[in-house]
C-alpha cells in the first residue's frame, strides 16, 4: 500500500508528515506511555502509545465513570484467569486475529488456550506506529507492533510479578518466574487470574526484560487460527450480520456512471412496495429503507431517477487506451533517473513493449455495508473497516462532532483487500447521511452489483518500455513509462506519498526495481491522468501492476540476450540481496531446469513489496487457448517468522488473488457504465483453477516484511512467463489471452 | 408461511418473492446463510433443503413449505460436525465470510461421495467463490473430514456391535 516499506525510516519520515496532517484534525500521536489501570472487574489492563491529553481524560474517566471506561489497552487480564487481546487491527482473513495475540501472549506466559480477542474500538492509542492513524493496511500490522505489542505483555508480566512478589511479602522479584499464566517462587504459585486486580494497583516498572528469541514459545511456532470456530459455524458477526434495535435496512440508487448527480426521482413506486418505509436523498444518490433487504432492493428497482449524467458519460476504455497510449510516448514526472537515457537508446537496438493492466475491483465475499446510529450523544457504527482512524474523522467533520462521539464497532471484515481501507469513508458516510437524513438507525446493504459498479477500483495502468542491450546480454539502458491515475491525490495523505508529481504508489516496484542497480543509463517516470473514475489500492496496490510489468520485461530481455531466464535474473540481482535468497530457494525447491510433463512449461518471477521478497515459479500447459497452471513454487524471505501458518495461507492467498486477475478479471467501460457486474461476468478464481501451491520459507533475521499483499505481485509474469515458454507467445496485457 | 429450519417450525411473514435467504437472516435472524451475488454465482447463502444443497439466494421461500432446511447453525454441535473439525484441523478460514456455504457444499459432496477424489472436489466445489483463495487447504478439508466420517461411521458400528 505504501512504497519503499523496505526502508522503514523513508517511511518514518514521510508519516511524520501524515501524522503532523492528522494531528491538526485531532488524530492520534507517536508518544510512548504505558499504564495500568484497575477498571471495575476489568482486572489488569495494560495500555501503551497514549498521549499525555488522551492520558488525563483516561484518568478522569476512570474517576467519574467506571462502567464506561473504553477498554483503553492490549490486553486485559481477568480475574476469571481469561487474557483478552484487544486488536488495534482488523481481521480480513490474513490472520492478525491469531498472530498479533500470539506476540501479546508469548511475552506475557500466559496460557494460550484462555487468550480471547476482541477488536479495539476506534481510539488514538490504538494508532498505526509508522502512520499515526488507526488503520490496517500495506502488510504492515505485524512487523508495526510487534515491538509495541511485546512490550504491552512484558508490563502486563511485570506486574503480575510484582503484585504476586508483594502478595508472598517478598524482598524483590529476582526469585519469581512464570509459568503458563502462573507466577511461581519456590513452593508458592498464583494465577495470573487471582494476581489481575492487584497487579492493576501497581504502579508501571520503569523497563521491563523482553525474552531472547530463544525463549519464545508462540512466535515462530505454526498456531492455528483463533477464528476459526466462530467461522465454521455461522456465528462470527460481520457488519452485514449486525442486528440493532428499530433497524432499517437502505439500498441505494447511486450515479450510473462516475460524477453523474440526480436530477430529480419519483419514489411512488417505489413507497408502495410492501415493507418500504421510506426514501430519502443523500449526497451518494437516493436510499430506499425497509423492513429488511429484500424490500428495500424491490423498492429501489421500482424507483425512477434522472440523472444527470455529465462527462463520465462519454468515456470509454477504448477512449482511455488511445489516451494512455499517446501519453506514454511522451516523457513524464521523472519517479528514477540516471544518465542520458534517450542518448543512450539510439546508440543499440530497442527492445520496446507496451504492457497494460484494466481497473479491477476488489470484490470481496461479503458486499460493502455499514450500520450507522445517529443518538444524542453522538454516533455509533458497526461495520468492517480497515480505515477506524480516518472513518472517525471524518463522520465526526461532518456531524460536528468530537472524535470520541463517533464510536466504531469493528465487525470481523468479510474481506477487504484495500476496498475497506476508503480515504472519503465512502460506504460509513453514507450510511451516517442516510440514518442522519431519516432520523433512524439504518444498515445500508450493497448488491453484488453496486459493488462492482461502485468504484474505487485498481488503476488502469499502461507501461513503455524500452531497452537496449550490453554485450554480455545484460540491460545497457532502461526507460519505463508509466501511465495511470493517481491513488493518492485528493486524499488526506497526499502530501506525504505525491513527491514532484510522482504518486509513489504509481511507480513502487518500477523506480525502485533491484534490477535498475544493474543498469547504467535507466528512467522510470509517470502521467497521472484524471478521470471520474474513483480509484483505490487493491492488494499490492502499484506492485499489482508494476510487478507483471517488470518482470515480464526482464524475461523479454532475457529472451533477447539468449540466455537462461533465471540465469539471467541470477546475473542482474547481488548475491546476498533478498530477491536472491528468495530466487533461488524457488528454483531450487522447483527443481528449474529438469525436464516437466509433456507440454508443460515453467515461468519464472522475483518481486519486493511491503518489505518482503517473494519468488514464484508457474509450471502451466496450454491447449485450446486455455491456460492451466499446475503448480507453483513460492519462496518468501519475510525476515523473522511469527505464524508459518498464516505465512503459507497468505501466499497461497495472494496467489489465488492475483492469479483470478491474470487469467480472467477485467473491467471495461462503454459510454461511461461499466460493462460486468457480478461474478458471471466478472470472473475471479475458482476451486477447480487453484494449482498446487508449495511455499518455502527463507530463514531470515533481516528487517520484518508483511505477508497480506507481497504474494500477489509475482504470479501474473510467472505464468505469463510461462505461456511464453510454452507457446512463443509474449502476453502483454492483462488478463491473459492467448491470440 | 410455515418453514422448517433446523428442526424447528418458524411463522413467517414474508413477500411470495422473497428468497429464503433473506428470510432466513432478515426475518427468523440466522446469519451464518451469508449474501455473496444475489444471483447463484458464488454459492455463500449454501443451503440444504431435504438434504440436498440449493443457492437460498435465488430461491423463494414460498416454494419450500414442508421441506426441511438446514443452514450452518443446523449442522453439528458447537463445531463438532467431521467438516467442521477438518475445517479448523486444516486452518481452512480466513476472512471466513463465504465458509458457511463451502461447508454445506462440502457436506452435501461427502454425503454423495464419501470418498472424493481432488477432481471431485474441484467439480462439486467450483460454484463456491473464495476471494482469500483458501481452496487448497479446503480441497486438503475435505479429505479429512472423509477420514473423520468413516472413521465415526467405524466407531458408531463398533459401538453397536459391542453394545
Amino acid at each position: 500500500m505504501w512504497r519503499n516499506l523496505q526502508d522503514l525510516s523513508g517511511v518514518a519520515d514521510e508519516s511524520a508528515r501524515t501524522v503532523s496532517l492528522l494531528r491538526e484534525s485531532g488524530g492520534g500521536s507517536r508518544r510512548a506511555f504505558l499504564k495500568t489501570g484497575a477498571a471495575a472487574s476489568v482486572g489488569l489492563v495494560v495500555a501503551c502509545f497514549m498521549p499525555p491529553g488522551m492520558r488525563r481524560a483516561f484518568a478522569e474517566d476512570v474517576a467519574k465513570k467506571p462502567a464506561q471506561i473504553p477498554p483503553n489497552a492490549f490486553v486485559r487480564v481477568a480475574p476469571d484467569n481469561s487474557v483478552t487481546v484487544l486488536l488495534k487491527h482488523s481481521e480480513m482473513g490474513q490472520g492478525v486475529w491469531t498472530s498479533i495475540p500470539m506476540v501479546v501472549a508469548d511475552e506475557l506466559d500466559c496460557d494460550w488456550a484462555k487468550v480471547k480477542v476482541e477488536h479495539a474500538p476506534a481510539a488514538p492509542e490504538y494508532a498505526h506506529t509508522v502512520f499515526g492513524v488507526q488503520m490496517t493496511g500495506g502488510s504492515t500490522s505485524t512487523w508495526e507492533s510487534f515491538a509495541q505489542l511485546r512490550q504491552a505483555g512484558a508490563t502486563a508480566r511485570a506486574l503480575l510479578i510484582a503484585a504476586a512478589a508483594k502478595k508472598w511479602h517478598l524482598a524483590g522479584t529476582a526469585d519469581c518466574r512464570t509459568e503458563n499464566g502462573f507466577v511461581i517462587c519456590a513452593d508458592k504459585k498464583a494465577s495470573y487470574g487471582e494476581l489481575a486486580e492487584a497487579a492493576a494497583r501497581l504502579p508501571m516498572p520503569a523497563d521491563v526484560a523482553l525474552k531472547k528469541p530463544e525463549e519464545f514459545r508462540l512466535i515462530g511456532k505454526p498456531t492455528r487460527r483463533l477464528d476459526s470456530k466462530a467461522k465454521v459455524t455461522g456465528t462470527a458477526e460481520f457488519g452485514i450480520d449486525v442486528k440493532r434495535p428499530d433497524l432499517l435496512v437502505a439500498t441505494v440508487a447511486r450515479a450510473p456512471v462516475f460524477g453523474a448527480k440526480v436530477k430529480s426521482f419519483d419514489a411512488t413506486k417505489a413507497k408502495a412496495v410492501p415493507g418500504v418505509v421510506d426514501v430519502v436523498q443523500v449526497p451518494s444518490g437516493v436510499a430506499v429503507l425497509g423492513k429488511h433487504f429484500w424490500a428495500a432492493k424491490q423498492g429501489r428497482d421500482a424507483l425512477v431517477v434522472d440523472w444527470n449524467l455529465g462527462d463520465g458519460a462519454r468515456i470509454s476504455t477504448e477512449g482511455l487506451r488511445a489516451e494512455y497510449r499517446k501519453l506514454a510516448q511522451a516523457k513524464g514526472a521523472v519517479a528514477k533517473i540516471a544518465g542520458d537515457v534517450d542518448a543512450a537508446l539510439k546508440a543499440g537496438k530497442v527492445i520496446d513493449a507496451e504492457y497494460e493492466v484494466p481497473f479491477l475491483a476488489h470484490a470481496p465475499m461479503e458486499p460493502e455495508n455499514c450500520t450507522a446510529e445517529v443518538n444524542a450523544d453522538g454516533c455509533d457504527i458497526w461495520t468492517g473497516t480497515q480505515f477506524q482512524g480516518v472513518d472517525q474523522m471524518t463522520v465526526a467533520k461532518r456531524l460536528e462532532l468530537k472524535p470520541e462521539q463517533v464510536r466504531i464497532h469493528t465487525t470481523f471484515l468479510g474481506g477487504g483487500f484495500g476496498r475497506r481501507a476508503n480515504p472519503q469513508s465512502d460506504f460509513i458516510m453514507e450510511a451516517v447521511e442516510i440514518a442522519k437524513a431519516a432520523k433512524q438507525p439504518i444498515k445500508v446493504v450493497w448488491t453484488r452489483e453496486d459493488d462492482i459498479h461502485g468504484g474505487y477500483y485498481r488503476p488502469m495502468w499502461l507501461s513503455h518500455l524500452r531497452a537496449t542491450l550490453a554485450k554480455d546480454g545484460k540491460p545497457a539502458a532502461w526507460a519505463h513509462t508509466i501511465v495511470g491515475q493517481s491513488i493518492f491525490a485528493g486524499t488526506l495523505f497526499a502530501g506525504a506519498f505525491i513527491k514532484d508529481g510522482v504518486d509513489g504508489a504509481s511507480v513502487e516496484g518500477a523506480a525502485d526495481s533491484p534490477y535498475l542497480e544493474a543498469v547504467p543509463v535507466h528512467r522510470v517516470d509517470l502521467h497521472s491522468p484524471t478521470s471520474p473514475i474513483s480509484v483505490l489500492w487493491w492488494r499490492s496496490v502499484g506492485h499489482s501492476h508494476t510487478g507483471f510489468v517488470v518482470e515480464s520485461f526482464v524475461d523479454e530481455l532475457a529472451h533477447a540476450a539468449k540466455q537462461d531466464p533465471l540465469k539471467y535474473r541470477q546475473a542482474l540481482l547481488p548475491e546476498k540481496s533478498r530477491e536472491r535468497l528468495a530466487l533461488d530457494l524457488a528454483a531450487e525447491k522447483f527443481g528449474w531446469g529438469k525436464p516437466l510433463a509433456k507440454g508443460h512449461a515453467a515461468g519464472i518471477a522475483v518481486h519486493a513489496s511491503f518489505g518482503s521478497y517473494v519468488a514464484q515459479i508457474a509450471e502451466v500447459s496450454v491447449s485450446d487457448k486455455k491456460i492451466t497452471v499446475h503448480r507453483v513454487v513460492c519462496a518468501i524471505d519475510c525476515g523473522p517468522v511469527v505464524n508459518p501458518l498464516t505465512i503459507e495461507a497468505q501466499m497461497q492467498s495472494g496467489i489465488a488473488f492475483g492469479l483470478g486477475a491474470a487469467l480472467h478479471s477485467e473491467l471495461t467501460l462503454k459510454d461511461g457504465r461499466i460493462e460486468q457486474s457480478n461474478f458471471h461476468n466478472y470472473v475471479v478464481l475458482r476451486a477447480n483453477e487453484m494449482p498446487r501451491v508449495e511455499v518455502h520459507i527463507v530463514p531470515s533475521t533481516d528487517k520484518m516484511g508483511g505477508v497480506g499483499e507481497p504474494g500477489t505481485p509475482p504470479i501474473a509474469p510467472a505464468v505469463a512467463n510461462a505461456v511464453f515458454a510454452a507457446t512463443g507467445q509474449r502476453l502483454r496485457r492483462l488478463p491473459l489471452r492467448l491470440a | 408461511m410455515k418453514l422448517h429450519v433446523n428442526g424447528q417450525e418458524h411463522e413467517v411473514d414474508a413477500p411470495a418473492d422473497m428468497p429464503l435467504l433473506w428470510v432466513l437472516r432478515d426475518l427468523i435472524g440466522l446469519t451464518g446463510t451469508k449474501f455473496g451475488c444475489g444471483m447463484a454465482q458464488c454459492g455463500a447463502c449454501t443451503v440444504h433443503v431435504d438434504g440436498v444443497a440449493m443457492r437460498s439466494c435465488i430461491t423463494p421461500a414460498v416454494a419450500l413449505a414442508g421441506k426441511q432446511i438446514t443452514t450452518i447453525e443446523g449442522i453439528g454441535h458447537d463445531g463438532d460436525h467431521p467438516v467442521q473439525r477438518a475445517w479448523i484441523e486444516a486452518d481452512v478460514v480466513q476472512c471466513g465470510y463465504c465458509q458457511s456455504g463451502q461447508i454445506m457444499a462440502a457436506v452435501a459432496l461427502l454425503k454423495q461421495k464419501p470418498q472424493p477424489t481432488d477432481a471431485d472436489i474441484d467439480a462439486a466445489m467450483s460454484g463456491n467463490i473464495c476471494r482469500c483463495g483458501t481452496y487448497q487447504r479446503i480441497r486438503t478439508a475435505v479429505h479429512r473430514a472423509a477420514e473423520l466420517t468413516r472413521t465415526a461411521v467405524a466407531t458408531a458400528e463398533e459401538t453397536r456391535h459391542v453394545a
